[in-house]
C-alpha cells in the first residue's frame, strides 16, 4: 500500500486514457503530458500504458509499505526519498516504510510518478484514469491508500540509451495543424494569431487552457461537431481555448487549429502567466 | 441518396468526414450507414468512430501513415454502402415531472413564450425526438425534433448548478442533464431515471438513431421511480 500523507495541489491516477467510449460522451482523459508519463514508465521497464500518478505544481507525500521501483519524469519538483534529494528520470529502489516527498517546482507544471507494474486502482470503462463522475474520486486525497504489487528484484538495469527530451518542458512554440474551420479565418486574423505572444490565463485545467489576449473575430458558431484534446477553439468573444485531455467530445465553437501531439504535451507543462507562440505546421 | 462529403485530416490521428451542415434525419441515416460500414472495415483495428449532426470522426490510436490511402478506401466504401440495411431503432419513453419543484425556469419560460403550462407540457411531451448523438457530458443526448413553438435562446448567464435529471430547452434543442453540471438551458422539468452508469457496459442504453418520447408524471410517481434502483425504461420498436 501507499499511504497518502499529503495530497499535493492536484494529484490523480492516469493512464493512456479511456479509448472507445467517446460515442457515449465520455472524455478520453489520460496523462496530460503523455510523453513524460510514458518516459517514466519506460525507465522502469513498464508497459507505456501502465497507470501513473500525475502530480500538478506541488507533489504529494507518500509512504510505501512494500518494496518496489519507481521513477519520476516531467516537471522538476525536487523529489526526495526519506528527506534526501533523488534523481528524476532514473529508477529508484523503494523499501518498506520509505517516504517520498517533493520540494519546490523548478520547471514545468506536471510530473509523473511511475511504479513497477502500475498502480492497482479501479478500472472504469477500460481505464484507470480518474475523471469526475466516472471514477469514485477525481483526485487523490490525504489518507487515501493506493495498492501496488510488491517488487523486490534488484537486477533492474538502467537503460542509459534513453535520454529525456526536456524540450517538452522548455519549448514555448506550440505547433498546430489546420483545424476544420481554419479556412473560415481571414488572412488578417491568421497573421495576428501567428504574430501574437499569448499568455496562459488562470483558467487552465485538465479540461482546457484559455489564452490571453482576446482575438476579435466575426466567426460564426458551427453546428455542434466532434472535438479532440488539442483542438483550439475561437469563441465569439475572442477567447482562444485549447482543449485538453478531459475535454468534452463535441463542441460548437469554430475549431481553427489542432495541436500536434507533442505540442499538446508541451501545453500540459505550462501554467498561469507562461507565454507561448503559435506556429502553423503542414500535414 | 449520396452526399458530397468533405474528407480532412484532424491532427495526427484522426480523419474528419463532413456532410452538409444541417440537422436532418436523412443526413443522420446516411451517416449511420457509413459509420456501420467503417466499423465493419475496422473490426480488427483499434479505432474510435463518433458522429455528430453532420460529421463522422475516425480516431486511431496510432499516427496515420498514409492519409490519402485511407481517404481513398473511405470514398470507395461510401459508394458501396448504399445497400446497407437501415438499423431498427427503439422509441424510449422517458418519464418527466414538470412540477414546480423541478421546473426552476418554467415561469420565466412561459412568460417569454406566451404559453400556458398545459400547452408547454403538451408541446414538449407529444413530440417524438431523434437521438442524433451523445456528447457534452457522459450520457447527454443531443435530440432533434423540438416543436418550434418552444425554441428559446439559451440563458445569457449559465446556471452553475443544474441538477441531475434536469430537462432543459436551449435554442432549438431539448435535453436531459445526466449529472449535476453547469448549464445554460431553461429548466422545465426533471426525469428520475439514470441516463449513464459507468459500472454498466454499455454505460448508456441509448443508441444514436433511437427515438425519445417524454411522458409527464406526478411528483409521487417521480418519487416512486427514483427509489427503485432497478427501474427499467419502457421502449417500443419503431415501425419505420
Amino acid at each position: 500500500m501507499i499511504k497518502v500523507m499529503k495530497s499535493g495541489f492536484y494529484s490523480s491516477i492516469q493512464d493512456a486514457g479511456r479509448f472507445g467510449y467517446r460515442h457515449y460522451g465520455v472524455p478520453v482523459s489520460g496523462s496530460m503530458d503523455s510523453y513524460s508519463s510514458q518516459f517514466a514508465n519506460l525507465i522502469i521497464g513498464n508497459n507505456s500504458e501502465a497507470s501513473v500518478m500525475e502530480m500538478t505544481m506541488t507533489g504529494p507525500t507518500l509512504k510505501f509499505s512494500k518494496p518496489t521501483v519507481i521513477s519520476i519524469s516531467g516537471a522538476d519538483i525536487c523529489p526526495h526519498l526519506n528527506m534526501m534529494l533523488i534523481n528524476m528520470n532514473s529508477p529508484i529502489t523503494i523499501s518498506a516504510n520509505d517516504v517520498l516527498s517533493f520540494g519546490r517546482l523548478n520547471s514545468g507544471f506536471r510530473a509523473y510518478l511511475a511504479i513497477k507494474n502500475g498502480f492497482k486502482t479501479e478500472t472504469i470503462l477500460g481505464s484507470q484514469s480518474m475523471y469526475c463522475g466516472l471514477t469514485k474520486a477525481h483526485r487523490i486525497s490525504v489518507n487515501d491508500t493506493l495498492d501496488y504489487k510488491a517488487f523486490d528484484k534488484i537486477s533492474l538495469s538502467h537503460n542509459s540509451n534513453v535520454k529525456y527530451d526536456a524540450s517538452v518542458i522548455n519549448d514555448t512554440i506550440i505547433e498546430v495543424y489546420k483545424g476544420p474551420e481554419f479556412d473560415k479565418v481571414t488572412d488578417e486574423l491568421k497573421e495576428m494569431v501567428f504574430d501574437s505572444n499569448f499568455e496562459i490565463s488562470k483558467l487552465n485545467s485538465r479540461m482546457a487552457y484559455q489564452l490571453n489576449p482576446l482575438i476579435k473575430n466575426t466567426l460564426k458558431p458551427i453546428l455542434t461537431g466532434p472535438v479532440l484534446p488539442g483542438t483550439v477553439q475561437l469563441t465569439p468573444s475572442g477567447q482562444l481555448i485549447i482543449l485538453m485531455r478531459d475535454c468534452q467530445t463535441t463542441g460548437g465553437y469554430p475549431r481553427i487549429f489542432q495541436l500536434t501531439d507533442q505540442s499538446l504535451n508541451k501545453m500540459s507543462q505550462k501554467r498561469t502567466r507562461d507565454k507561448i507562440k503559435i506556429s502553423l505546421k503542414d500535414f | 441518396m449520396r452526399y458530397n462529403l468533405k474528407y480532412s485530416p484532424y491532427g495526427e490521428k484522426a480523419i474528419l468526414i463532413e456532410w452538409p451542415a444541417f440537422i436532418d434525419e436523412y443526413i443522420l441515416e446516411n451517416i449511420l450507414k457509413f459509420k456501420f460500414e467503417l466499423e465493419n472495415y475496422y473490426i480488427k483495428q483499434k479505432v474510435d468512430i463518433i458522429n455528430t449532426y453532420n460529421s463522422l470522426l475516425i480516431i486511431y490510436d496510432v499516427t496515420i501513415d498514409k492519409l490519402n490511402d485511407e481517404v481513398f478506401i473511405f470514398k470507395k466504401l461510401y459508394l458501396e454502402n448504399s445497400e446497407a440495411e437501415k438499423v431498427k431503432s427503439k422509441i424510449w419513453e422517458i418519464p418527466v415531472c414538470y412540477d414546480d419543484e423541478f421546473s426552476t425556469d418554467l415561469d420565466a419560460f412561459l412568460i417569454k413564450k406566451k404559453l400556458s403550462k398545459t400547452e408547454l407540457i403538451e408541446l414538449h411531451s407529444n413530440a417524438i425526438y431523434t437521438i442524433y448523438f451523445l456528447g457534452f457530458l457522459p450520457g447527454f443526448l443531443y435530440l432533434g425534433g423540438l416543436d418550434s413553438m418552444l425554441y428559446l435562446d439559451r440563458k445569457i448567464t449559465p446556471n452553475l448548478n443544474v441538477k441531475k435529471g434536469a430537462v432543459g430547452i436551449g435554442g432549438k434543442q431539448t435535453g436531459i442533464y445526466p449529472k449535476d453540471s453547469p448549464g445554460g438551458w431553461h429548466i422545465i422539468g426533471n426525469s428520475p431515471v439514470d441516463f449513464f452508469n459507468s459500472n454498466n457496459n454499455p454505460p448508456s442504453v441509448f443508441k444514436v438513431g433511437d427515438k425519445v418520447k417524454f411522458s409527464p408524471i406526478s411528483p409521487s410517481q417521480y418519487t416512486a421511480i427514483k427509489v427503485k434502483s432497478d427501474y427499467k425504461l419502457n421502449y417500443f420498436k419503431s415501425n419505420d
